[in-house]
């Protein structure tokens, strides 16, 4: 008897999204789709309003990684300010606001690897889910779990100090930023009271790496083989092919590491990325149009830019890096679990750009502003955490949005996402009459890897709820589950 | 100028002959709720929010001269919730979207709202359909933020003493207008004084906006009228 399973909310994850496997008459999987059911309406709210404030509005469509909007928005609306496409800025605007963007990093990432991700690492795919959750966490590993709090802290902290408030702020405005650092707030960062420190929080970042790769020299059979697929790989590189998650030009290579959007200006996105859209999920799905919509989806975030970028510029995450590199002997990574690992690497590199950023003068500079020629559209783009984030702006004459185009790095990875969900699928329920928990939840563990915000992904406000059901060969439902 | 001696709230106060009770009450330290009111301005008596009790009647306290041996009620219960309802009622009236407001933090229907704690309005939203005209030149005029205050309206002039602001319409309908052609002279100064005078978003001027931090705007710190207060 063919069957539907839907596996709704996918949990662990930002924002509402559902999962339906479709089972044939032997128990295979036929179809497999992540949908994501949330309505979208911010690139509709921001038309009529004041160019300046975009970067303010936008950033409401997240509480988890507003900051990454909040720069994309900027970074669009300096180039409409004619403050240049990205390198224009004063020293202090620019570095204000990658101090920013880094804090956001370091307080993502470590939200996603400790509170998300790690149950399942920690107590297993097919752990009891009464522990598998971040108070399992907290109860069984008291230590990883404060430190998770602590590193949390200390990056919103960061995103306080600089844009006035740790969910929501103000600091980045056209052509730069409302404010420096004082040499207080400076020092609260680097001498604070134990843990609460900027050397405290590398060598904290250092341990999770440490951790990551313990718990992979363990199970290196489950982490290299599920949810392993080919795919693309798209992100933000420095121009000399550095990792940059504030700026860069646009660089995309296959899965086997030839580069097939070579460095190109993002002010020119829409002639290298297009959107289709599907009609069971509100969603998008982005491709490289060099390639078609076929074969031109890609991915994007931690294993994307890992895979894209030649080496990290700070010392810490280079060695690791050089490591992770060296593991799939310098082809890209196509391993879905290892996601957590390039994230954990990033995070690494984030805590040092921020010991960096706070040692440098320009951080106290009094230049905050740059304007010049005003222009009528503008494109930012940023790497979020979750991965490459566009934003695309256009005015009228009476300085009004008119058109506003987001793809957010969960669209992005809207394929692969796909993908993996079928990949896990496929070996998980192929055969098996009997749906368990743990079966569930590793279909979940694949979506969790790209660490999605689905509330971003549709530009939603709202909250994110699972569900299973199971539907006969005429699509009666014979049985629900829910989570 | 002669003495007045007037009493607020049982405290024994002095003003001078011609102030009003507002303005005898801020020299003395004692904070009555405005909105309307503005120093410099001749008062009007639009919003109520100054309402206190003379001799047990509701007057407004930025219209009605002190007199001698006036007795007035002001911080009583009553009055603190018939005002908290005015302020409700003005934000249920328009479209007031503090999140992504520019004005936030250093606006005044917002900082009387903290002031008087208010969580959820107890009156239900209009939501009215208004538009925002950013046709003028220096500016951009908000209808979904005027609280019809009329302070632009008052207190914005051309330097041959010209009225920029007019009210236009009536009733719901009405909305604050400027003059195109004074209105594309105003200097940067006088565009932002502008600004700063709309006690609310709804005179923006054009091409700045959240220049100043969080942390750094007038009611950042402390609510209004705590600079008032003794």
């Amino acid at each position: 008897m063919a069957r539907k399973i839907t596996i709704e909310p996918v949990t662990r994850v930002e924002g509402h999204g559902k999962v339906t496997i479709q089972l044939d008459d032997s128990n295979n999987v036929a179809q497999s789709r992540l949908h994501i059911v949330e309505f979208r309406g911010f690139e509709r709210f921001v038309q009529g309003r004041p160019y300046w404030e975009a970067p303010v509005l936008v950033q409401r469509l997240c509480g988890i990684c507003p900051v990454s909007h909040h720069l994309a928005a900027a970074k669009a609306v300096d180039v409409i300010v004619g403050a240049g496409t990205g390198d224009g800025l004063t020293p202090t605007g620019e570095k204000m606001r990658r101090l920013m963007h880094y804090g956001q990093f370091f307080q993502s990432h470590t939200l996603h690897f400790f509170h998300l991700a790690s149950p399942d690492l920690l107590f297993g795919i097919d752990g009891d889910p009464a522990i598998r959750n971040v108070i399992g966490v907290a109860l069984e590993h008291k230590d990883l779990a404060v430190q998770a709090v602590l590193m949390r802290k200390f990056g919103q902290e960061i995103i306080r100090a600089t844009a006035g408030k740790k969910i929501h702020g103000t600091g980045a405005i056209p052509g730069g930023i409302n404010k420096s650092l004082s040499n207080e707030e400076r020092d609260e960062f680097l001498k604070g009271a134990d843990p609460l420190n900027v050397d405290k929080m590398i060598a904290w970042a250092q341990a999770a790496v440490d951790l990551f790769k313990d718990y992979h020299s363990k199970h290196a059979d489950m982490l290299d083989n599920f949810a392993v697929f080919p795919s693309n790989h798209l992100s933000l590189v420095r121009k000399d092919g550095a990792l940059d998650l504030y700026h860069g030009v646009l660089r995309a290579v296959d899965s086997e590491g030839k580069k097939i959007l070579n460095d190109v200006d993002y002010q020119d996105y829409v002639n290298y990325i297009g959107e289709e859209v599907k009609n069971w999920s509100y969603m998008k799905f982005p491709y490289l149009k060099s390639i078609g919509k076929k074969d031109g989806w890609y991915t994007v975030g931690p294993l994307a830019r890992l895979n894209t970028c030649d080496f990290i510029p700070t010392p810490l995450a280079q060695k690791e890096f050089e490591a992770y590199k060296a593991y799939t002997k310098g082809k890209p990574n196509n391993m879905s679990m290892h996601m957590h690992w390039a994230r954990l690497i990033e995070n690494l590199h984030a805590i040092e750009m921020i010991k960096e950023l706070l040692n440098d003068k320009d951080i106290q500079g009094k230049n905050l502003v740059t304007k010049g020629k005003k222009q009528h559209e503008g494109v930012g783009l940023i790497e979020a955490p979750r991965g490459t984030l566009f934003h695309h702006y256009r005015i009228n004459d009476q300085d009004q949005i008119v058109m506003a185009n987001l793809i957010v790095s969960t669209t992005n990875n809207n394929e692969p996402m796909n993908r993996a969900v079928t990949h896990v699928a496929k070996s998980v329920f192929s055969g098996k009459s009997e749906i368990t928990e743990g079966m569930m939840n590793s279909v979940e563990v694949a979506i969790r890897a790209y660490d999605p915000c689905l509330s971003c992904a549709t530009h939603a406000l709202g909250r994110m709820p699972l569900e299973v059901a199971m539907y006969d060969s005429k699509g009666d439902i014979i049985d629900v589950k829910r989570k | 100028m002669s003495k007045i001696t007037f009493e607020i709230d049982g405290k024994e106060i002095t003003g001078k002959a011609g102030q009003t009770i507002v303005e005898a009450a801020r020299e003395n330290g004692i904070y009555i709720p405005v909105l309307c009111w503005y120093e410099g301005l001749k008062p009007a008596g639009i919003c109520r929010i100054c309402t206190v009790k003379v001799g047990g009647r509701n007057m407004a306290a930025c219209t009605t001269p002190i007199s001698e041996g006036m007795i007035v009620e002001n911080a009583i219960p009553e009055l603190e919730d018939m005002r908290k309802a005015l302020v409700e009622m003005l934000f249920v009236e328009g479209n007031h979207m503090c999140p992504t407001c520019e004005k936030s933090g250093n606006c005044e229907l917002q900082a009387l709202g903290y002031r008087f704690g208010l969580l959820a309005p107890r009156f239900p939203y209009l939501f009215p359909k208004r538009a925002m005209d950013a046709t003028y030149t220096k500016i951009m005029i908000d209808t979904n933020r005027c609280v019809q205050c009329r302070r632009c309206v008052r207190g914005i002039t051309a330097k041959d003493g010209r009225h920029i602001f007019a009210m236009q319409d009536r009733t719901g309908h009405s909305t604050i207008v400027a003059d195109r052609e004074l209105e594309a002279k105003m200097s940067d100064d006088l565009a932002k004084k502008a600004m700063e005078q709309c006690p609310v978003g709804a005179i923006i001027k054009k091409e700045i906006g959240f220049a100043v931090p969080i942390g750094k705007r007038k009611y950042d710190k402390a609510p209004i009228g705590s600079e008032i207060q003794k």
